[in-house]
């Protein structure tokens, strides 16, 4: 599959009907990922609303509820490709109520496409999906400035939300080429896969020159190699009798045969005696491998414990500083009790202290004694076990986490380290 | 040995949420179809162990009314790969009266199916059924979860679903729900092919293409046996076809193909004039079937 096409994966964002799903939608029409019978869908029920154009939206709202209302509530998958690249598309809402699912997709994403509207410019959940874009360190941001065609393709328009947008960009973590503005109109169709006649002004790439273009990095792939222990194989057959594996997802780094390792927590060394990807035996791994690793001695080492490399062993500790995002309507309280999800390991943490709450529009932070749905936060916690991690800036993958609460076993929150 | 390994990202997703269902769930279980997707899935599941066996055993709900080729192969290949296989009847839900057989033109086993899942779960104690759906298949399916987290009744809150973030799955649940898990969500039909090539996995022969006996109905291509409602005027033709899809007889629609090798296949399906989906090539067709439905007077 796909060997010879790289992944991208995309997160759209921006304030309720900016156009993110008629995005998609264009998207997914012009490089003909949409069948006959969708477009004919789309055709009569444009149609039946009294419309000129294609109603793209239609593609990727697919609960009644969406339908009726006209707006996205929760995150959809779309899948699209081109000869060169598969795409997957988080369609998120851009509605207030459902930040939280523009988490939910942003985290998943390497490319977040953060849609304005041409006549309303940089409005209040531009600035709370840029920061969060931000929080995430995700690696590119398009700013898609869209329904160009109801401002007669003024470049003056464009001109003005980029300097207020750069503004923004200033106060980020994001150096300028993180950041490509992008004039479009995703209901005609103008700069997505077609340079625009429209905007002669505009000399750069169409959106999908441009996301075919970038070379973004993934969840794995980052700085140094972190091995979670995820199943331990022990076939206990004749011909595999005393083998044991330890298997999981590499993140951060290479490992390969011969490489002197740390075992975390007991802070035992071994070396890497073999790496199994299915039956082939392997010298190296990149990151991203799903694999297991046999060790040249007898260890201790069970699900939750972690591999790495002696040369580069990550923080272990009882106490984290971490900020964190308020996915569920349970708000987050001081003594609050939490099962946290590090990776694949799980230990009991305690809310300390929450220091504060972060204003998402880059204006500081307040005080708070809890964080409620959808809100930033700063927090301390105290855990019944030490978790071995990294800083999310670090390494997202070894440096985030969710938190579960024990009722519903809902997930309540994700945190990214400090 | 291979020198540096590059993993393939999707493949190597879908192998850590199967490790992941093993190792947070008591008795998982991997709904068995014999179609392509859970084949795929059994190899997915075989490199997630290797070389253990497969740590769960397959279920198949049988409704009676599958192809012959499939059920063959599935017996075939759980005796190669020495893996555990459960069968559901649905004849016995209908024998014991459960459920009722549907009548009439449109009449399949296909919704029976789900009150046999249901019983094997409880019969089973399963709190995980791992399956092969695919989000790029349908609307509402691009909004469900890797986990996905099911009440007693087998049910599906769409409206409120667990959030999830990066690659963490939250499968913790009380006594009697169960999560419904789906490895190869972010997997296209596309994909699966390809996989399925560069694999060289073995698929039952009814994807290939071959002569059948059908009829034409709705713009769809029906195999004409005797497990398929079929009307006196409903002219039985004999087609090259293949099939995309593989489950009961009574709602599995054929494709015309002349797709005889998985090139074949892959090239059809990758084929820009043709959709991803499924719909183009019946719709090529189905203007032709529409029409002969309209000068047959449909109803
Ligand atoms: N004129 C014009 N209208 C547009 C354009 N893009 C989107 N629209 C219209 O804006 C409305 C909202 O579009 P959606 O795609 O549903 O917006 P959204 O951002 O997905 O909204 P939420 O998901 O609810 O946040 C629809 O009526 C679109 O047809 C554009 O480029 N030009
Ligand atoms: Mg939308």
């Amino acid at each position: 599959m796909s060997e010879n096409r790289k992944l991208i994966k995309i997160a759209t964002a921006g304030s309720v009907d900016d156009g993110k799903s008629t995005l998609i939608g264009r998207l997914l029409y012009d490089t003909k990922s949409l069948t006959t019978d969708k477009i004919e869908a789309i055709e009569r029920s444009s149609k039946q609303r009294g419309y000129d154009y294609l109603d793209f939206s239609l593609a990727t709202d697919g609960l009644v509820a969406e339908r009726e209302q006209g707006i996205t509530i929760d995150v959809a998958h779309i899948y699209f490709n081109t000869d060169k690249t598969n795409f997957i598309v988080a369609d998120t809402p851009g509605h207030v109520e459902y930040t939280r699912n523009m988490v939910t997709g942003a985290s998943t994403s390497q490319v977040a496409i953060i849609l304005i509207d041409a006549r309303k410019g940089v409005i209040e959940q531009t600035y709370r999906h840029f920061f969060i874009s931000n929080l995430l360190r995700i690696s590119h941001v398009v700013v898609a400035i869209n329904k160009m065609d109801l401002v007669n393709y003024d470049e003056e328009v464009y001109l003005k939300i980029k300097a207020d947008f750069d503004a923004l960009v200033a106060k980020s973590d994001f150096t300028e080429d993180q950041i490509t503005f992008i004039p479009v109109s995703a209901l005609k169709g103008e700069n997505i896969a077609r340079q625009s006649e429209e905007m002669p002004w505009y000399v750069g790439n169409t959106l999908l020159d441009h996301l075919e273009v970038l070379e973004p990095a993934d969840l794995q792939e980052h700085s140094v190699a972190r091995f979670p222990v995820q199943y331990v194989i022990r076939p206990k057959t004749e011909a595999w009798h005393d083998f044991r594996g330890f298997s999981g997802m590499l993140y951060g780094g290479n490992l390969k045969v011969g490489d002197e390792v740390t075992l975390l927590p007991s802070m035992n060394t071994s070396t890497i005696k073999s790496i199994h990807y299915f039956d082939q035996e392997i010298q190296e791994a990149a990151p991203g491998s799903s694999i297991a690793i046999t060790l040249d001695t007898e260890v201790d080492l069970s699900r939750g414990d972690m591999l790495v490399k002696s040369s580069s062993v990550p923080r272990s500790e009882k106490q984290l500083t971490a900020t964190i995002c308020q996915v569920n309507s349970k708000p987050l309280r001081v003594g609050g009790k939490y099962i946290l999800q590090h990776g694949v390991n799980r230990v009991l943490a305690k809310v300390d202290q929450i220091e504060s709450r972060i204003h998402t529009d880059f204006t500081g932070t307040e005080t708070a004694d809890q964080l409620k749905l959808n809100d930033i936060g700063r927090v301390h916690f105290r855990l019944s076990k030490p978790i071995h991690f990294d800083t999310y800036k670090e390494n997202k993958a070894n440096g985030s986490f969710i938190l579960i609460e024990e009722g519903e076993y809902d997930t309540v929150s994700v945190g990214f380290i400090e | 040995m291979n020198n540096l390994l590059i993993p393939n990202p999707k493949e190597a997703e879908s192998i850590h949420i199967i490790r992941e269902v093993a190792a947070q769930f008591e008795r998982p279980v991997l709904l068995f179809s014999g179609g392509k997707d859970s084949i795929t899935l059994v190899r997915l599941a075989q490199k997630a162990f290797y070389p253990a066996r497969i740590p769960f055993p397959l279920l198949h709900v049988d409704t009676g009314h599958n192809f012959p080729e499939t059920i063959e192969f599935r017996d075939r290949l759980v005796e190669e790969l020495g893996l555990e296989l459960i069968v559901r009847n649905v004849q016995d839900s209908i024998d014991q009266g459960k459920v009722r057989e549907e009548r009439g033109r449109y009449s399949s086993r296909n919704s029976l199916q789900t009150t046999t899942l249901l019983d094997a779960i409880e019969e089973f104690k399963f709190d995980a059924c791992i399956g092969g759906a695919r989000r790029d298949e349908e609307k509402a399916r691009a909004k469900e979860r890797v986990f996905s987290v099911r009440d007693d009744f087998g049910q599906w809150d769409e409206k409120n679903q667990r959030p999830e973030l990066f690659d963490m799955l939250n499968g913790k649940i009380h006594n009697g729900q169960n999560v419904r898990c789906f490895p190869i969500s972010n997997w296209t039909e596309l994909d699966v092919w390809e996989y399925i090539k560069t694999e060289n996995i073995e698929i039952p022969s009814i994807y290939f293409a071959h002569e059948r006996e059908v009829f034409l109905r709705d713009g769809m291509i029906w195999t004409a046996n005797e497990h398929v409602f079929r009307e006196a005027h409903e002219e039985v033709l004999v087609k090259m076809v293949r099939f995309r899809t593989v489950g009961d007889m009574t709602c599995t629609a054929a494709v015309f193909s002349e797709a005889v090798s998985l090139d074949d296949v892959v090239g059809e399906i990758r084929d820009s004039s043709i959709s991803e989906r499924g719909a183009r090539i019946d719709d090529k067709r189905s203007e032709a079937a529409m029409e002969k439905r309209k000068k047959v007077g449909y109803f």
